[in-house]
């Protein structure tokens, strides 16, 4: 019952408290360039959750079982990044097969996801947290990849609503986005030491 | 790019190109997640964009050097590398002599090796110019992050705390009878998002009114 506890506190907390796109500043990229349409934003969020549970997994066991038993904590950003260009490449051969008219709409964004600072982001933040366990490593990667889909999803629902205000015209594009990004974040402040 | 739409390539055109005309953060939106995670004040902005500096001028000079002997598939995966040693370089370098830094950045130094900037600079410049030009557009490029960091980190830095680098510049009220109160929020992550999409917004009045 304590494991149990425990990792729906890490869940919940890593999903909302700790969210890594309004607390970390990470993910903005995809963030900001991705959410002008709801499916899209979806779609982004789903594949983002499955690589950056696969990385977390993949980098915990090499960082816990393999790097720190042979000393090499010196290779470690070398290896993560391989492993979650590894994952991206797999998830891009995975769709091309048997989703193609899903492949075909991500186009550029897929290979992109490699670059998306939130998975490297979650994989260093595990390994700074001390995470001892894998099954917390798991819980804490599968919810930073639903943090990131909640994140995203409503950005882009706001985005859609956007397009018919009328915005001054120096403040259209990246600036209004950024400007309404501060205010969700501010929102999100509200949940900050609801889990200590 | 700078280089491919047919302007002269000289050094000077493209030191400049870095600073203003295609300035990284305020031009291109690269490097977002950096840029708004490090500029609650100037000290680690500075360090930040030293960090940048150095590892873009490096995997520049590399990249350029092996341009000719990259295969077309797996080029984007030797930039990787080639930036993710660099940035372990830097990152061994600061927890060595800068060890407060290192503990306030965090993560952040090692995200440099996801910092879109580095790897379109690689792309689009390194990969296809001369090891001069490369080294140059790497110093502009990374000297006009570097100064956008200071710019943005600068203001969040004086109405958060009224300080900057940890030097008081606005009398903050209290019992020493100044007149101005801090403002917290601008050290929290809603300044940095305004700030930035103000920022953003001004640049685009300006080219408006070159324009007009």
């Amino acid at each position: 019952m304590e494991t149990v506890q425990v990792l729906l506190l890490a869940f919940v907390s890593i999903v909302i408290v700790n969210n890594l796109v309004f607390t970390k500043f990470l993910g903005i990229c995809p963030y900001l360039g991705v959410s002008g349409r709801l499916d899209m934003a979806f779609g982004m969020g789903c594949a983002v959750t499955f690589v950056v549970t696969l990385a977390g997994i993949m980098t915990w066991m090499i960082n816990n079982w393999v790097l720190a038993t042979l000393h090499l904590e010196v290779m470690k950003y070398v290896c993560f990044i391989l492993v979650i260009a590894g994952a991206v490449q797999l998830v891009e051969m995975y769709l091309r097969k048997f989703f193609p008219t899903l492949y075909e709409s991500f186009g550029i964004f897929l290979p992109l996801i490699t670059t998306n600072c939130a998975i490297l982001g979650l994989c260093l933040f595990i390994d700074l947290w001390g995470i001892k366990s894998l099954l917390e490593a798991t819980v804490l990667s599968f919810g930073a990849g639903i943090g990131f889909t909640m994140a995203i999803c409503i950005m882009a629902g706001i985005r859609e609503n956007l397009q018919l205000a009328d915005v001054p015209d120096c403040l259209r594009g990246a600036p209004i986005t950024l400007i309404t990004a501060g205010l969700l974040t501010l929102a999100f402040m509200g949940f900050a030491g609801m889990i200590g | 790019m700078a280089n491919n739409d047919g302007k002269t390539l000289s050094p000077g055109n493209v030191l400049l190109a870095g600073l203003w005309r295609e300035n990284p953060v305020l031009r291109l939106l690269l490097g977002m997640c950096p840029t708004l995670a490090v500029t609650a004040a100037v000290k680690p902005a500075l360090t930040m964009g030293c960090s940048v500096i150095f590892v873009l001028l490096c995997s520049n000079i590399v990249v350029s050097l092996m341009r000719n002997l990259l295969k077309p598939h797996l080029r984007i995966l030797m930039f990787t590398l080639t930036i993710a040693t660099f940035v372990t370089i830097a990152d061994l370098f600061l927890k060595a002599f800068q060890p407060d830094m290192s503990e306030a950045l965090g993560p952040y130094i090692p995200l440099i090796i996801v910092n879109c900037i580095i790897i379109c600079r690689a792309e689009a410049c390194a990969s296809k110019n001369g090891l001069f030009i490369s080294m140059i557009d790497a110093f502009g490029m990374g000297v006009g992050f570097t100064l956008t960091l200071c710019v943005l980190a600068s203001i969040r830095e004086v109405l958060a705390t009224g300080m900057i680098f940890e030097r008081p510049v606005l009398p903050v009220a209290g019992d020493s009878g100044g007149w101005f109160v801090p403002w917290a929020a601008m050290g929290m992550p809603i300044g940095a998002f305004v700030t930035l999409g103000l920022l953003l917004a001004g640049v685009n009045l300006i080219t408006r009114r070159g324009k007009g």
